[in-house]
């Protein structure tokens, strides 16, 4: 159905200028963000602790990054908390599609040729390329799990660390899903598929996973460093937008411990199938400590729920007059 | 008489405060993040769901037609925060929606804010709303 109906038009605003753009948001309600504590001299931070419950400590859109990995910024603005500056005649990218300049990556990954050949044949909704949702391939659209360090490099939300003597677990808010690090000075598996530790009698058969096989130790009395392989194969994307990954990835996570209400996550990728060499994937996002009483909220992605969406927004939404 | 002023006011200015940056799950490119509507309709479906709600309300054009729009929003425990629950809305709820349409014209979009039967406003992300817990986030 086109725009010909005339219908009540209480109003209509042409906003040609994205720099009117805001930024406003919603918070979550109980969170206490950096921008609620301006001035605070937090205290020292506790040696090998990183137990607790995080929320990116910009506010709760601040793990987000549709721009893809690599691209922590959002959109320039004219000074801090200001208009976004825009260039308002954006080219079309690659998927046809003209989105705002701004959200092209600050640094593009270092490709092999399989890499851009396989970016390419992702169809994102989000980023510099993103399409509408009805001619995406994005699998977590269709509720698949996002797999990992895509939740950690898309949505994410608040986090729940625990620690014990023999592994950490995190809960992750987004799509209601967890992970198992072990720290009990065991290696990282040369070949994951058949572990070193796999003979014996209580260890799990070998397999490829979408949250990959992680290890972690201290490397000092504040920096936890987790190392993770054994992934499943391209089925799986890095971001938001489409970056690929491999079942040669590992990705190294490193958790700083700044002080006693700041964690900094930084992300290395080392995919030698999808990149010519390791490159940074997440610089230094921070997250802030909240109280033990905070509460994590549900975010499942329920396929039904999905269709439901789909029947709408999956299924109509492109391509006539798109660009 | 100055309450609905007051609430135009106040929708007027939250028409030309939106963020590109803040989606969720996922982009804008279906959107036509340049163009605005605020329809008056009737509540058609209120889908509360995961990973995105929506609602279904009926708008008669001005030949006495019913066109049905589909708005969507963010899922359930996102918008909470908002105002927004599983029972604001029932079928009959008559409505006035701010959406942001989709470019291929059909009667799609994104929910930007709505004033519900009582005359209460509610946001959406990245929307400046008079009654949600909004705050701007410094950079």
């Amino acid at each position: 159905m086109q725009h010909r109906l005339v219908v009540p038009v209480i109003a209509l605003s042409a906003v040609l200028n994205f720099p009117s753009f805001s930024h406003a948001q919603a918070r979550l309600p109980g969170a206490v963000y950096d921008f609620d504590r301006k001035g605070e001299k937090p205290g020292p931070a506790p040696k090998r602790d990183i137990s607790g419950i995080w929320e990116p400590a910009s506010g709760p859109s601040g793990g987000i990054q549709g721009k893809g990995a690599a691209a922590m910024e959002s959109c320039k603005r004219e000074k801090p908390g200001g208009k976004y500056v825009v260039d308002p005649n954006a080219p079309v990218t690659d998927t046809g599609y003209a989105t705002p300049d701004c959200l092209k990556p600050d640094v593009e990954p270092p490709y092999t040729a399989l890499g851009r050949e396989t970016v390419k044949a992702h169809i994102p909704v989000e980023g510099y390329r993103m399409v509408p949702d009805s001619l995406t391939n994005d699998p977590i659209l269709k509720c698949d799990p996002g797999g990992f360090p895509r939740i950690n490099l898309h949505n994410f939300r608040t986090s729940e660390i625990l620690q014990t003597s023999t592994h950490v677990v995190i809960l992750y808010k987004f799509q209601h899903r967890w992970r198992q690090i072990w720290t009990d000075g065991r290696e990282l598996p040369k070949d994951p598929e058949n572990p070193a530790w796999s003979n014996s009698s209580d260890a799990l058969p070998p397999e490829s996973r979408w949250w990959g096989y992680s290890v972690g130790k201290w490397t000092d009395d504040y920096t936890f460093v987790v190392n993770t392989n054994g992934f499943y194969d391209d089925r799986t994307w890095l971001d938001n937008a489409g970056l690929p990954q491999s079942d040669a990835m590992q990705v190294e996570e490193t958790y700083h411990r700044v002080d006693a209400n700041h964690l900094e996550l930084s992300i290395k990728i080392t995919d030698p199938k999808m990149y010519t060499k390791p490159w940074i994937a997440l610089d230094k996002l921070s997250l802030r400590l909240q109280s033990p009483n905070f509460e994590i909220q549900e975010m499942e992605c329920s396929p039904s729920d999905q269709e439901h969406w789909n029947k709408y927004f999956g299924n109509q939404t492109g391509p006539a007059g798109a660009k | 008489m100055k309450q609905s002023l007051a609430a135009m006011l106040v929708l007027t200015v939250a028409l030309l405060i939106v963020s590109p940056s803040l989606v969720a799950h996922h982009g804008s490119a279906s959107f036509d993040t340049a163009k605005k509507l605020t329809l008056k309709g009737s509540v058609v479906e209120w889908f509360w769901a995961n990973p995105h709600c929506f609602l279904r309300f009926s708008v008669k054009d001005e030949s006495g037609q019913a066109v049905e729009w589909v708005v969507e929003t963010q899922s359930g425990p996102n918008i909470l925060p908002l105002g927004y629950t599983k029972q604001t809305f029932k079928p009959g709820d008559e409505v006035t929606v701010t959406l942001q349409p989709v470019r291929n014209g059909k009667p799609l979009g994104r929910l930007l804010s709505v004033v519900l039967p009582n005359g209460k406003k509610l946001g959406a992300m990245g929307e400046g709303s008079g009654t949600a817990n909004g705050s701007d986030e410094p950079k």
